[in-house]
This record gives C-alpha cells, sequence and structure tokens, in this order.
C-alpha cells in the first residue's frame, strides 16, 4: 500500500472517507456532519423566530412549531455542538499529546457512523409522519401522550444509536490520552484542550449511561408495551425526569469544558504569555466535573421534591459558580500584560469571557429555588442557556473553526471575511437573546408557539427576530470564507500562526498521516514554545526515525452503524406493519454480523517504511 | 514497541518472577477457595428457615460485594501496579450510581 499522495477520483476519496480509521479524516467527517445539522438546526432556529417575530403570527402553528422547537434544541445539542467539539478532538488531540494515533482507530470510526446514522434516523421523521414534538428534553408525561405519529420513537432510538458513539468516543479519547503521550508529557504538562478533553470523556463515560437506561425505558414503554413511566400501571413519570436531567447536566459540561479548552489555547497562543494558574485551572475543570454530577435536581424545583430537596440542589449549584469564576479570572490574568494579537479566534475568546458571565450570572439566579419558581419555564431560562451555550459553546466552536482551520485543511481563512461574521454573529447574538430576559421576567412562557398583542412583548419578540438574521448571515459569511479559502487560500507552514505553542504546531499543515516522523521528546507545558524559545525549529526526537505502523482502513465500521440504521426502522414499524420485525431483526444481524467478521479477520494493519518517511517529510517541508 | 514493556531483561529477572508467579498462583487459588465457601455460606443463608429476609438479603449482599472484590483485586490483577486508572474509574461510576440510588429513593420514592 502506498502513501504516496496523488491524484485521485471523487469515488475513491467517497470510498477513502467511507473506510477511513484516521482521526485526521474522521475529525473532517464530525466537523461537515455537525456542520450540516448546525445549519439544520439553525434553519429550525430562524422558523422559530420568524413564528414568533409578531403576535398572532400563522408561519408555523401548534404542532408543527413543537416539532421544529423540538428539533431545534435536540439537533443543536446531540448533533451539532456535541460533534462539532469531537471534530476538533480528533483532529488535535492526537497532535497535542504527541501521539501517532489513538488508542482505538476501528472504534473512532465507528463512533463517528453511530453518531452519523442516529441523526440520519432522527430526522428521517419529518419525511415519515412528524418530527418528535415533545421538546428536547422529551418528558414521559408528554412523549408518552404524542401517538399521531412516530416522532417521538425516532427520537428515542435515534439518541440511543448516536449516543452509543459518543460513549466510544468518549472511551477512545480515555485510553489515548493515558497510554498514548509522548515521552515526558506528564498529565502536568498536557496542554489545556487536552485537559479538557479527558475530563469532559470521564463526563460523558458516566453521564450517557442513565440516558441510555432513561431511553431504554421510553423505548419499552413505547413500543413494547412497557409501563415504567405510566402511573396508571404503577410507573412513575418523575423517573424519567431524574434520568434525564442526570444525564442533562452534565451535558452541558460535557458541551462548555471543551470550549473553555479551546479558549484556553486560544488566550494563551494570542497573547503570547503562558497560561495563567495553569494548575488551577486544571483543578479547577476537575471539580466542575465533579460537582456536574450533583445538581441535576436544579431543574426540577417546580416538580415538587420538597424544600430539603431543592435546598441542597440550589447550594450545590451555586457552588460551581466558584471553579467557573477561577477560570474566568485566569484567562483575564493570561491576557495581562500579554502582547495580544487581535486575529479572529481571539476576538471570539475576549467577546466570550463578559458574555458567558452573564449567562453564568443568570445562572446562579436560577439556581435560587424560590426565585426559580418565578423564572421557570418563561423566557428567562431561553436567555440563560443561550447565553452559556451560543456564548460559551458556539463561540468556542467558531474560533476553534478559524483557529485550527490552517492545522486542518493546511489553508488559512480569510481574516478580515472571520472578523465580519465575528461581529454580526457577536451583535446578533445579543440582540437575540439580551431582550429575552426581559421578556421572560415580564411573564413570557417558553415552547408556546403564540402570544397574544398588547402584553408589552411585540417590540422584544421582534428585535430577537432581527437579530436571530444577524447571526444567519454571519453564518453564511463563515460558508463564504470556507469556499473562497479551499479554492484559492493561501498555503500556511505547520506553525500557522506564528505563535503555536503546543505540538500540533510543530508538524506540516496538514499533518502527515502518521503525525510524527519520530516521536517527539516532550520537556514541559508549552513543548514547542520551549523549543522555539531555544532557538531551535523543531522538536527534540524521541526516537531514532524507523518503519511507521498504521492500522487499515475497514468499511465495517460503517456497515455496524448502518445495521442499527435498519433496525431502528423495523422496531419503530413494527406494531403496525408486517415487515416491521423481520426487518428490525434484519438490521440487528447485519450489525452483529459484521462485528463477528471484525472479530475473527486477523488485521494486522501496514508499515510505512523509512524510506517513504523521509520522502514525505521533506516534500512537507517543501509545501 | 520494546521501551514500552515494563518487564526488563527477562533472562536476568527469571528467578524473581519465578518467585513472583508462586505467589501469585497462592493468592488465586487462597481467593478461589474462599470465594466458593462464601458462595456456600450465601446457599445455606438462603436455605435456613430461621434468618428473617432482613438479615438475609443485606447479608448476601455484602457477600456479593466481597466477591467482586476479589474477582477485580485477585483474578483480574487489580491489586497490581498500573492498574490506577480503572479503579479510579471503577470507583467513579460506583459513587455516581450510589448517588443516583441514594437521591432516587428519597426524592422520588420517600
Ligand atoms: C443560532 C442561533 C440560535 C437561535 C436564533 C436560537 C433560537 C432559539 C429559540 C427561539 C428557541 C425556542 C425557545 C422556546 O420557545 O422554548 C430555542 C430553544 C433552544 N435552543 Fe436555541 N437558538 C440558537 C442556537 C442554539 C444553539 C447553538 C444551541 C445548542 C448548542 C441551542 C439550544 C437550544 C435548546 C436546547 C433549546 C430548548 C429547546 C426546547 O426547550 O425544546 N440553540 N432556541
Ligand atoms: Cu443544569
Amino acid at each position: 500500500m502506498s502513501t504516496i499522495a496523488r491524484k485521485k477520483g471523487v469515488g475513491a476519496v467517497l470510498w477513502d472517507y467511507l473506510t477511513t480509521v484516521d482521526h485526521k479524516k474522521i475529525a473532517h467527517l464530525y466537523l461537515i456532519a455537525g456542520g450540516i445539522f448546525f445549519l439544520l438546526g439553525g434553519l429550525e432556529a430562524l422558523f422559530i423566530r420568524i413564528q414568533l417575530a409578531k403576535p398572532n403570527n400563522d408561519f408555523l402553528v401548534g404542532g408543527l412549531y413543537n416539532e421544529v422547537l423540538t428539533m431545534h434544541g435536540t439537533t443543536m445539542i446531540f448533533l451539532a455542538a456535541m460533534p462539532l467539539l469531537f471534530a476538533f478532538m480528533n483532529a488535535v488531540i492526537p497532535l497535542q499529546i504527541g501521539a501517532r494515533d489513538v488508542a482505538f482507530p476501528f472504534l473512532n470510526a465507528l463512533g463517528f457512523w453511530m453518531f452519523f446514522f442516529g441523526g440520519l434516523f432522527l430526522n428521517c421523521s419529518w419525511f415519515l409522519g412528524g418530527a418528535p414534538d415533545a421538546g428536547w428534553t422529551s418528558y414521559a408525561s408528554l412523549s408518552l401522550e404524542s401517538k399521531a405519529h412516530h416522532g417521538i420513537d425516532f427520537y428515542t432510538l435515534g439518541l440511543q444509536i448516536s449516543g452509543f458513539g459518543t460513549i466510544m468516543g468518549a472511551i477512545n479519547f480515555l485510553v489515548t490520552i493515558i497510554n498514548m503521550r509522548a515521552p515526558g508529557m506528564t498529565f502536568m504538562r498536557m496542554p489545556m484542550f487536552t485537559w479538557a478533553t479527558f475530563v469532559t470523556s470521564a463526563l460523558i463515560l458516566f453521564a450517557f449511561p442513565p440516558l441510555t437506561v432513561g431511553l431504554i425505558f421510553m423505548m419499552m414503554d413505547r413500543l413494547f408495551g412497557g409501563n415504567f413511566f405510566n402511573p396508571a400501571a404503577g410507573g412513575n413519570t418523575i423517573i424519567w425526569e431524574h434520568l434525564f436531567w442526570v444525564f442533562g447536566h452534565p451535558e452541558v459540561y460535557i458541551l462548555i469544558l471543551p470550549s473553555f479548552g479551546i479558549f484556553s489555547e486560544i488566550f494563551a497562543t494570542f497573547s503570547r504569555k503562558r497560561l495563567f494558574g495553569y494548575s488551577s485551572m486544571v483543578f479547577a475543570t476537575v471539580l466542575i466535573a465533579f460537582l456536574g454530577f450533583m445538581v441535576w435536581a436544579h431543574h426540577m424545583f417546580t416538580v415538587g421534591m420538597g424544600p430539603i430537596a431543592n435546598a441542597i440542589f440550589a447550594v450545590a449549584t451555586m457552588t460551581i459558580a466558584v471553579p467557573t469564576g477561577v477560570k474566568i479570572f485566569n484567562w483575564l490574568f493570561t491576557m495581562w500584560g500579554g502582547s495580544i494579537k487581535f486575529t479572529t479566534p481571539m476576538h471570539y475568546a475576549v467577546a466570550f469571557i463578559p458574555s458567558f458571565v452573564m449567562g453564568g450570572v443568570t445562572g446562579v439566579m436560577l439556581s435560587a429555588a424560590a426565585a426559580d419558581y418565578q423564572y421557570h419555564d418563561s423566557y428567562f431560562v431561553v436567555a440563560h442557556f443561550h447565553y452559556v451555550i451560543v456564548g460559551g459553546v458556539v463561540f468556542a466552536l467558531l474560533a476553534g473553526t478559524h483557529y485550527w482551520w490552517p492545522k486542518m485543511f493546511g489553508r488559512m481563512l480569510n481574516e478580515t471575511l472571520g472578523k465580519i461574521t465575528f461581529w454580526l454573529f457577536f451583535i446578533g447574538f445579543h440582540l437575540t437573546f439580551f431582550i429575552q430576559h426581559f421578556l421572560g421576567l415580564t411573564g413570557m412562557p417558553r415552547r408556546v408557539f403564540t402570544y397574544l398583542p398588547n402584553q408589552g412583548w411585540e417590540t422584544g419578540n421582534f428585535v430577537s427576530t432581527v437579530g436571530a438574521f444577524f447571526m444567519a448571515i454571519a453564518t453564511v459569511i463563515l460558508l463564504i470564507n470556507i469556499v473562497i479559502t479551499t479554492v484559492k487560500g493561501e498555503k500556511v507552514p505547520g506553525d500557522a500562526w506564528g505563535d503555536g505553542r503546543t505540538l500540533e504546531w510543530a508538524i506540516a499543515s496538514p499533518p502527515p498521516v502518521y503525525n510524527f516522523a519520530q516521536t517527539p521528546l516532550v520537556r514541559g507545558l508549552d513543548a514547542f514554545w520551549l523549543e522555539k524559545m531555544e532557538g531551535k525549529k523543531e522538536l527534540t526526537p524521541a526516537e531514532p526515525l524507523g518503519d511507521i505502523h498504521m492500522p487499515n482502513s475497514s468499511f465495517l465500521p460503517f456497515v455496524i452503524a448502518f445495521g442499527l440504521f435498519v433496525a431502528a426502522f423495523g422496531f419503530t414499524y413494527h406494531n403496525d406493519a408486517g415487515w416491521g420485525l423481520p426487518v428490525g431483526i434484519l438490521g440487528l444481524l447485519i450489525t452483529l454480523g459484521s462485528m463477528f467478521l471484525r472479530s475473527v479477520i486477523d488485521d494486522h494493519g501496514f508499515h510505512i517504511h523509512k524510506e517513504e518517511v523521509l520522502e514525505l517529510e521533506k516534500k512537507g517541508a517543501n509545501a | 514497541m520494546a521501551n514500552q514493556t515494563n518487564s526488563g531483561n527477562e533472562r536476568v529477572d527469571l528467578a524473581y518472577r519465578r518467585r513472583k508467579n508462586a505467589e501469585e498462583m497462592r493468592h488465586q487459588v487462597i481467593a478461589f477457595v474462599l470465594m466458593i465457601l462464601l458462595t456456600l455460606i450465601a446457599f445455606a443463608a438462603v436455605g435456613y428457615e430461621e434468618f428473617s429476609h432482613w438479615f438475609v438479603v443485606p447479608f448476601i449482599l455484602l457477600l456479593a460485594a466481597v466477591q467482586v472484590a476479589f474477582q477485580l483485586y485477585y483474578f483480574m490483577h487489580m491489586s497490581h501496579k498500573g492498574h490506577e486508572f480503572p479503579a479510579m474509574f471503577i470507583y467513579g461510576g460506583v459513587a455516581v450510581m450510589l448517588l443516583l440510588v441514594w437521591a432516587f429513593t428519597t426524592v422520588i420514592w420517600w
């Protein structure tokens, strides 16, 4: 097998991506799929805002509004934000720790295809009667009553499949980070983004199983005659709420911790200074993850858990503000006295601080259980979570896109267009969501498809809709930027920004298949920066140049996930049609059969020989 | 990769490793006998009519926990060096589960 790059046809490229187990290509897949779902979720958001732009509007009425709203939330969280974060983790983590690959390349590919087919299945609901319509939280008391179509079944089975993919991805990163760090890279020398990924993966490992259990119960209740959530038959609908939020609250940290990691990298790079308080950053990240497990019931203050439970969960929630505050101050002190370069990623990073803090402040307001009786289910909550999710996570995703695009694709995104995108998005974001605080405080309920005139909500809603269009335009400009860059962007060297601190900037952009020709020796935090300060251009190698072992591509991950996709259709319809059960079993057989093949086929991978490595390195250096 | 295994030079260590293996074997056999004994006690406890359920159920759960520990530490080598991470994640998972059960029993089904 030759690894020398040559011009390939479309079919060959497609096949390459369908069978790849290379973390860098899997990163591309996550970026593309997550990006498409992000556009879809954004379109749904626009539809919501158009409907709410004026009172008594009839653009999206009743059930259809519920479907669009549910799919907006579900898509953005599960199919856009998380996969896009996974894209950056895949692209960057092995490079940051000086590894040639991830620990389980096959599993990594399988994780992607599971997510992809789960998301595809969920969105098939649009064409098959109707999408899920019980909110992204899908409370059992609503979802068990949604009997007009199979929407909720698409939700349960789709999320189940993509959730398996997420757990696999997390396990892969945990093992990769524990076992595959380059010599000298101790835990306390890991870059902040690597730390964030590590902690996030642990959160996923512990937080997704409750969701899995909840979804299995829900599937049983809806498709197989179960009664877990049916009070009339001795079940309990509150159990779903607990299971969902035991997952759901850690989930928001699963989104925000990697975002914090991205910003930590950006602050240090463009302040051209070591991250302030590195060890307190690590400690704060771990503490947030730990506390994140004990606060889920703050979503259920009004359910009637009683004053003691409410008080405990309120206090637990408030404590999370402390480690978060530590991080905020560390970022500020990183910038303090630094020689700051205002690149596009740095714009997002600087804007993130006040935006995210506003979301944090409303969060502390909401955590006061007594006050929450007033805020709950109003637009105040909507404003809160968009301030943290958009002002935190989406800003981080956009920043990360600009920051690592040159590393992933070898070309720099246009900075001028990038800054235009930033300003439009930033202004649009605050226009859309700031005013929603006041809509909420004056009583506008969330998740209701319209409102009457003369309640003082017209202006606020109109402003909010205008803001949404600003964000839409910003996104379109980003897309144009991507197209222009791909066609004729300037090629960049390995250290694309000139200020790279971590290992990924020490190798060519895009990196060769094997990442590092020689495993580097790490001599401290910000390993590449240290070498540069000593006047060197390259890393100190930890081993002589030799043959490099690589895993073979495989089509099986795709087939395994596809089998579950087929099975999900079968079981969704098994109560209505005779073909349901056989199709379901057929799908499971496809999955189990290809898993069997995976177990029996011996696959030892292949070697890239030393001479080939040398040749590739020479080409990389000239490019 | 040779420099990633921690066994060092095999021939030099042979005597040491012999002794180590023998010791290991003895532990495994002792653990195995104990586990069979615990299983027999559990059966006896359930079979013996005089014991009330309030005693038997917690008692055999306790025995089960001991069995799990034996399994992990002796048969799956968690007592050896280099298992800190598996241990950490197992205990982490157990802690999350206990928290859940505790919360469910107090908040939902008090
Ligand atoms: C791009 C601009 C965005 C706009 C204009 C927007 C707008 C909206 C609107 C109007 C709602 C409906 C609120 C309601 O009536 O309950 C909503 C809900 C929601 N949004 Fe966004 N959103 C955006 C981005 C995002 C992103 C990026 C995420 C997640 C990563 C997100 C997550 C959610 C969630 C979880 C809900 C709650 C859904 C539910 O309760 O059913 N949004 N958003
Ligand atoms: Cu929460």
